[in-house]
């Protein structure tokens, strides 16, 4: 009985809608159902899932998080420079998670201490964040960065013939949904995002919640912009920009709720597949860049009709 | 009394989804009546409003409103026919005049130029008011300001102005002071005069013999009795409602509190409270009582962290504690049942299960993992010793009646094994049933030596349940009352400020 009730037909929704975007394509395009094109599009979608992944935990505590994309640059910037800088590859990376960890958690102490809300907070991060990015760069990409098998793995690499990306969304996703179903933390996020004051009342520290769920999104953000500077081997000042639109795209289409409290991983993951299939599959099919937008956003708004529907 | 009757529902039959809610309900208002309409709560008084007011359509039966039968389609054409619905949840808009929520959707117009005719809507909320015999309402005060006693007379004026014929008031009192209730029935009288019938439902069975003049009573869907209220008395209702003895009201308290656990020295907050001092023991019930706005709740919050006070102590069994969080205060072994369990004590869309986990999060993990079994026998066993009328601990918490969502708030709170349980208006919208459940809990809480702070509006409880009495007055202590000492009349002085009492003992 319990396991029936969690299992609803709101859950499947989006599954059921990548399945059947995805039997359209294929139908479509010859080129689609091509181990080489399926393994590609895992590829493309990882940045956006990992985004996406912090996002959701932003989203589930009624918060959300505009910067993400001026997190991955400026974090993908700062690590460029500490590999031309000459620093250990391993290390400059570790370095980047830490940075982005760091600017996510300045957006949670803005949202939590300042009482500032996330929008009007991360909007203006977004702006300072790429600015920041520009004076770093001085406006141009950042190139050469190193030529060590451990950095171009990240972007480049393939392990067994699957993209390394893609394995890093996977391990990701899992080290997620533990963390969102099975720990005490994730538990936090959802009653933070449920009800803050009842939450607080029962004893949880919401502050802290909000500013490790905003570190969180940082680092991930930071993550994603790494494996694109490894691809590029060079950090574009305007790497990621619009990429938080894509980002809430994925965990809107996934089914969880603005207003916090409700949602899952798993449908996050789906939504961010759904976007990578479309822009993938309206590729393949030659159709106007201007159109995908179209298509865009016409699913999402069919994702959150359909999502109010059901009961 | 021999009027024929300007509500007349009869042989009234409802399903939901195949199950019966209404079965044959008779149901009739005089004109002019103060008609009760009681039941515990799920008995079907809310879907037999529904059915009247239009938002539910009946399965079977006749409803003749002024002896003509009718149908209403929506609420719409129910308040246009002159039946007027007053929620337990105010529909005032908050940051609109009083004037304006007045004539809402029917503003007054120069002509029909669409242009607003103020003064005139301004002098007629004046008259309105005026006729109410409420004179400390300004036409122009923004509603959100006003105390929820003020919001709802504006409701009342406000169905006057679209000439309700009959008003049916949910729980009306549920928020209101004492003195604010006083007034209120004040105004009930004046409509009852002017010859508007008024449906009135509550849980308070003492308002009930104090305004109405006949009572219906509902259980599991059928009408069990209309009596006079004349005729009837409190255990006759009781049993009605029921279907079984009650037996008392409260249950009967024998164990003799220990030592003092519990000391509150000196805390204050600017503008709400001031130098509360007070101790509780072992086993021991302190009730506090005042009027609403006292800052009883104000103290109790500010005591268990969740806002912060500007000086003073707290010592648990005699030593000095620091609470900045409620997570203090529940590792100190405090509870805190809050008066507004919808707002602050449960998640409302989350199930069962996740509401009691919230405060039991470290019990029922290790290394920050959630240890599914453990959850599951805690859940299970607070369920179980509460009661919990529900399908499966995955059922969301509104989906369950007040009573049993009570039981959930002090479920998750039992699971802490608390030392000193804080109760803010432990039993406001439960029914008798539940009440009397959870009196029952209360008392065995104290037998097991927890020490209980019980804030409560209603004196009866107070009375029937306390050992000692703390009344607070405008942020201040009034006075202490041992329960020898303690009745109604003491108590509502030293709430409104009548006698002022220095010791703190």
């Amino acid at each position: 009985m319990t396991q029936l009730t969690r299992f609803s037909l709101a859950k499947i929704g989006p599954l059921l809608g990548l399945v059947v975007i995805t039997f359209i394509l294929g139908i479509l395009s010859d080129n689609f159902f091509t181990l080489d094109n399926i393994l590609n599009l895992l590829r493309q979608v990882s940045v956006n899932a990992l985004i996406a992944f912090g996002m959701t935990f932003v989203i589930l505590t009624a918060g959300i998080d505009l910067s993400v994309g001026s997190i991955l640059a400026l974090g993908s910037a700062l690590t460029a420079g500490l590999l031309t800088s000459g620093m250990d590859p391993l290390l400059a990376v570790c370095m980047g998670l830490v940075i982005g960890l760091i600017l996510g958690a300045v957006n949670g102490i803005i949202i939590t201490k300042g009482k500032v809300a996330p929008f009007i907070a991360t909007l203006a991060t977004m702006t300072i964040y790429r600015g920041a990015t520009l004076v770093f760069t001085d406006g141009k990409p950042i190139t050469g960065l190193s030529d060590s098998f451990l950095f171009e793995m990240i972007g480049k690499g393939y392990v067994f013939g699957i993209p390394f990306p893609a394995i890093v969304m996977v391990i990701m996703f899992f080290l997620l949904y533990f963390i969102l179903q099975q720990t005490v933390f994730g538990r936090q996020v959802y009653a933070v995002g449920g009800n803050e004051e009842a939450s607080t009342l029962s004893g949880i520290k919401a502050d802290r919640v909000k500013i490790w769920v905003y570190s969180l999104t940082g680092m991930l953000s930071v993550l994603a912009g790494i494996i694109i500077t490894s691809r590029l081997n060079s950090a574009q000042p305007t790497a990621g920009s619009m990429y938080e639109l894509d980002a809430i795209a994925a965990v809107v289409i996934g089914g969880t709720s603005l207003a916090g409290g409700r949602g899952r991983i798993t449908g996050t993951l789906i939504g961010a597949l759904i976007i990578g299939v479309i822009d993938n599959g309206l590729n393949l099919l030659h159709v106007s860049s201007f159109y995908q937008q179209i298509v865009k956003g016409v699913v999402i708004l069919l994702a959150v009709l359909l999502d109010r529907k059901s009961p | 009394m021999k009027a024929s009757p300007i509500i007349e529902m009869a042989n009234i039959d409802k399903y939901f989804a195949g199950n019966p809610v209404l079965k044959a309900v008779d149901f009739q208002v005089l004109p002019g009546e103060i008609h009760a309409l009681m039941g515990e709560n799920g008995a079907g008084k809310s879907t037999l409003v529904k059915i009247l007011t239009g938002i539910y359509r009946r399965d079977q039966g006749v409803i003749k409103w002024k002896n003509k039968e009718v149908v209403f389609k929506n609420p719409k054409q129910a308040e246009q026919n002159g039946i007027i619905v007053i929620h337990q949840e105010l529909n005032i808009i908050p940051h609109l005049t009083v004037s304006q929520n007045l004539f809402l959707g029917k503003d007054i117009t120069y002509g029909k130029t669409g242009i607003l005719n103020k003064k005139e809507m301004h002098q007629r909320t004046k008259r309105r008011l005026y006729e109410l015999g409420v004179t400390n309402i300004h036409p122009n005060d923004i509603a959100g300001n006003l105390s929820i006693g003020k919001q709802q007379l504006v409701e009342i004026a406000r169905a006057l102005a679209a000439n309700a014929e009959m008003i049916i008031m949910d729980e009306p009192t549920a928020a209101l002071t004492e003195r604010e209730i006083e007034r209120l029935f004040h105004v009930i009288q004046k409509l009852k005069n002017q010859g508007v019938s008024i449906i009135y439902i509550s849980h308070r069975m003492e308002e009930i013999f104090d305004i109405c003049d006949r009572i219906t009573v509902l259980r599991d869907g059928q009408t069990i009795g209309t009596k006079l209220i004349a005729d009837t008395s409190f255990t006759d209702i009781v049993r009605m409602m029921v279907g079984r003895e009650l037996g008392d009201r409260f249950p009967e308290r024998v164990n003799v509190p220990g030592k003092v656990i519990f000391e509150v020295e000196n805390i204050s907050k600017e503008d709400l409270f001031e130098n509360i001092s007070f101790s509780v023991r072992k086993g021991e019930i302190l009730g506090i009582a005042g009027l609403m706005g006292a800052g009883r709740s104000e103290v109790m919050e500010a005591i268990f962290g969740f806002s912060n006070k500007d000086h003073g102590a707290i010592r648990i069994n005699g030593k000095l504690v620091t609470i900045k969080h409620p997570r203090d205060a529940i590792e100190a072994g405090i509870g805190f049942i809050t008066e507004d369990r919808k707002s602050k004590g449960l998640i409302m869309h989350a199930p069962i299960r996740e509401n009691i986990a919230s405060a039991n999060l470290k019990a029922i993990s290790t290394y920050g993992v959630i240890v599914n079994s453990k959850e599951t026998l805690l859940i299970e066993a607070l369920i179980n010793r509460l009661q919990i009328r529900a399908i499966s601990s995955e059922q969301e918490a509104k989906s369950l009646s007040g009573g049993n969502q009570q039981k959930v708030v002090l479920a998750k709170w039992l699971g802490i094994n608390p030392k000193i349980l804080i109760l803010d208006e432990p039993t406001r919208g439960v029914d008798i049933g539940a009440k009397k459940e959870i009196y029952k809990i209360i008392n065995e809480l104290t037998k097991s030596g927890v020490a209980i702070i019980m804030i409560s509006s209603e004196l009866p409880e107070i009375l029937g349940m306390s050992d000692r009495i703390m009344v607070m007055h405008e942020g201040k202590i009034a006075t202490f009352l041992d329960r020898q000492e303690a009745n109604q009349e003491r108590i509502m002085a030293a709430a409104t400020g009548g006698v002022r009492h220095d010791s703190t003992y």
